[in-house]
């Protein structure tokens, strides 16, 4: 934009703001300086209309709001104006720890989007009156990160439009398209999902926003559908979440000194040769990662992590203890016999399962399958893994 | 918003009211709340001063002085109060005020009021954000808030730490730096004493802690940027062994957990993954951890480890 495009704006907005009564066109152009022109001459006249189209457009796109109407039923060219009632932020008065919360809220996007959008609002609220370099530290640095289909699908859900992507999971290495009526997004344990009505399932659908392939791209008319009355979307997602409900218990010896991990997981640890254990309560705030799904009824192997990259990989850790000495009994609490199979396994010969007879079975399996180095089974194989995943959602 | 035309109309229309609250104001500290050089600024006042109202006479356009350091604003034209947000500017604050409300950690009451207040200066245009919702979905145990007290308060922290990478517990004295919360998930950047390095501890892997009584010594001439690199907090060093496993549709998600060099489908519907990898026994984990629905491709001294391992464990049964 030109500089005297720029002073134009400016100048047209001031005009605006200041009348009461529409001003048409012509009378605009009578007035702000930039718009003087042969209103006689056609080419001269067009000129000017297309200038003042496209600064109209400039300001509506900067969030001014710009009235049009006529002053008296008599006119018969609509005229222009500004509300400034509409136009101005209302008074905000922030004590200096609230606006060291603004501060930092506007500056933990890691999102270029947000990002802009949240300084350019932290601008205005600063025009505003509101200091914000005053406030403590909060001690705290916080990052939100957030997916590019994420506003995308915010545009769609505010004019509440249909949305068509590309989508891939885990299971599948095709992006599917999928159609949907998006009601709401939400941020659960750093990931972004997206809820809604799933136009060819014809049923609620939670959509994990990273797992978007390309462009989000509305479809259909605006306005096309409304979100559920009173919509909680926290349990929305929630309860696409396979919570385990059927728990049951596994006994296993665990050397001494060894699978930090598993311990952390447990119920409960006791040395073996215990003849009244004492009962060691482990926290379980370890346990392990959940996955969330898109269809409830198919559920992804949930497993959790065995290992972990760390950002404190170092590696000075302590000598192991004496490796045969001791073993303690360790109780553990699951929901699938074969991801904890899988997942005791890879603690090796660290962990002897004791029972239940299944879990120490599939344990068996896997590691004869390890230690001759048999491959993968295919999918088209009958294996056990692959009963688990269709057994499991029908 | 776009382009750099609209980013000045923009920026001239919050300036006026700006200057407006702040007489006197150094032009520096105004630059630097807009986000512009010095240089920039002056030609920003300059362009406001031709601007004003219909008349357009002296007394009409936006005027102000300007010295060398200062700039008083004498007539701001009608234009005391900044454009209210866009539902953009309002929902990028909103959510993040929500975001920052759910850290662990944070003291919720101000963010609380923060957002209330935004919320109703928003307006209609804030009506986007009711739409998201963030909550945090780990389990606060209070030990980032203790974590907090101790950088306040400058002391050193012994922790119980368990480190994932070795599958292991440890005690250490740490001299912590700052704390960080990345996508609702807290870390605690220190200095490790045992280590002597700077480290990044996850706050769900303390076990225990304990403020001591001493000084935190923290810095030794370390920069707090070691371990939080291009937002994200574990980035494999470039010589870590690169691993590669067939893993099966159980075990996809490996792809979406850990970062990866590549991803490649096989006829027959399984995978090779490319990963790095911190060393090999923690690759070994990784691969037995996934049972029989993984494989190890290379390099051949995992398989071995792998194959061997699980003959001594097979010797148990």
């Amino acid at each position: 934009m030109s500089r005297r495009r720029t002073e134009r704006l400016v100048n047209l907005l001031l005009c605006l703001l200041s009348t009461r009564r529409y001003l048409t066109a012509a009378q605009i152009a009578a007035i702000v300086p930039g718009y003087e022109h042969d209103e006689n001459d056609p080419k001269s006249h067009e000129a000017f209309q297309r200038m003042f189209e496209r600064d109209k457009g400039e300001l509506r796109d900067l969030g001014v709001p710009l009235e049009t109407g006529t002053n008296s039923v008599f006119d018969s060219e609509p005229g222009y104006r500004v509300t400034r009632g509409d136009y101005a932020l209302p008074e905000v008065h922030l004590d200096p720890e609230e606006a060291a919360a603004v501060g930092i809220a506007a500056r933990l996007w890691h999102h270029a989007e947000l990002s802009n959008a949240a300084s350019s609002g932290l601008t205005k609220l600063r025009a505003g009156g509101v200091d914000l370099a005053d406030g403590p530290p909060l001690g705290i640095e916080p990052v939100v990160s957030a997916d590019p289909a994420l506003t995308p699908m915010l545009a769609a859900i505010d004019v509440r439009r249909a949305v068509k992507f590309g989508y891939r999971t885990p299971r599948d290495d095709q992006p599917r398209q999928r159609r949907l009526q998006p009601w709401g997004v939400v941020s659960w344990r750093g990931r972004w999902y997206v809820i809604g009505h799933d136009l060819d399932r014809n049923a609620t659908r939670c959509f994990r926003l990273s797992r978007v392939v390309g462009t989000v791209s509305a479809v259909g008319p605006l306005g096309a559908y409304a979100p559920p009355e009173g919509l909680d979307l926290v349990a929305q997602v929630a309860a696409f979440d396979p919570e385990p409900t059927d728990q049951k218990s596994a006994r296993v010896r665990v050397r001494v000194g060894a699978a930090a991990g598993l311990r952390r997981w447990a119920d409960a640890v006791r040395p073996e040769e215990e003849e009244t254990p004492e009962l060691l309560e482990a926290d379980v705030t370890g346990a392990g990662a959940v996955t969330l799904l898109d269809d409830p009824g198919a559920p992804e192997a949930v497993v959790p992590p065995a290992a972990e990259p760390d950002p404190d990989a170092d590696e000075c850790g302590e000598p192991a203890p004496d490796a045969k000495a001791a073993w303690d009994i360790v109780t553990l609490s699951y929901s699938d016999p074969e991801a904890l199979a899988a997942r005791l396994a890879g603690y090796g010969s660290a962990v002897v399962v004791q029972d239940p007879p299944d879990v120490r079975d599939a344990v068996i399996r896997h590691l004869t399958r390890m230690a001759a180095g048999i491959p993968a089974p295919r999918p088209g194989e009958a294996s056990t893994l692959e009963t688990r995943a269709v057994g499991g959602s029908r | 918003m776009s382009g750099a035309g609209t980013e000045r109309l923009a920026r001239l229309l919050a300036l006026v009211p700006y200057l407006q609250a702040r007489p006197g104001a150094l032009i520096s500290e105004v630059a630097e709340d807009h986000g512009v050089t010095e240089r920039q600024l002056r030609d920003d006042l300059q362009l406001l001063f031709v601007c004003g109202l219909p008349g357009y006479g002296p007394g009409d356009l936006i005027d102000m002085s300007l010295d060398d350091d200062t700039v008083t604003l004498t007539y701001h034209a009608e234009l005391d109060r900044p454009l209210r947000l866009t539902a953009d500017e309002a929902l990028a604050l909103i959510v993040a005020l929500r975001a920052l409300a759910e850290t662990p950690g944070v003291d919720g009451a101000a963010v609380g009021r923060a957002l209330a207040k935004v919320e109703g200066a928003a307006g209609e245009a804030g009506r986007s954000a009711k739409q998201v919702a963030v909550t945090g979905g780990y389990e606060d145990t209070g030990v980032a808030a203790q974590v907090r007290g101790a950088l306040e308060r400058g002391r050193a922290l012994k922790i119980v730490y368990y480190t994932a990478g070795r599958d292991a517990t440890s005690e250490r004295v740490i001299d912590p730096m700052r704390l960080l919360v990345v996508d609702g998930r807290a870390y605690v950047e220190a200095w490790c004493r045992r280590a002597e390095a700077v480290r990044m501890f996850r706050i769900d892997r303390i076990d225990a802690l304990e403020e001591l009584p001493e000084p935190s010594v923290p810095a030794r001439g370390m920069s707090p940027e070691s371990g939080f690199r291009h937002g994200a907090v574990f980035a494999p060093a470039p010589d870590s062994p690169l691993i590669t496993l067939r893993v099966g549709l159980g075990s996809r998600w490996i792809t979406e957990y850990y970062p990866c060099d590549d991803v490649r489908a096989e006829p027959g519907g399984t995978w090779l993954v490319t990963l790095r990898a911190s060393d090999l026994e923690w690759a070994r984990r990784l691969a037995m951890g996934l049972g029989e629905d993984a494989e190890v491709v290379s390099p051949p001294e995992l398989a071995e480890l792998v194959r061997s391992e699980a003959r001594a464990a097979l010797a148990a049964y």
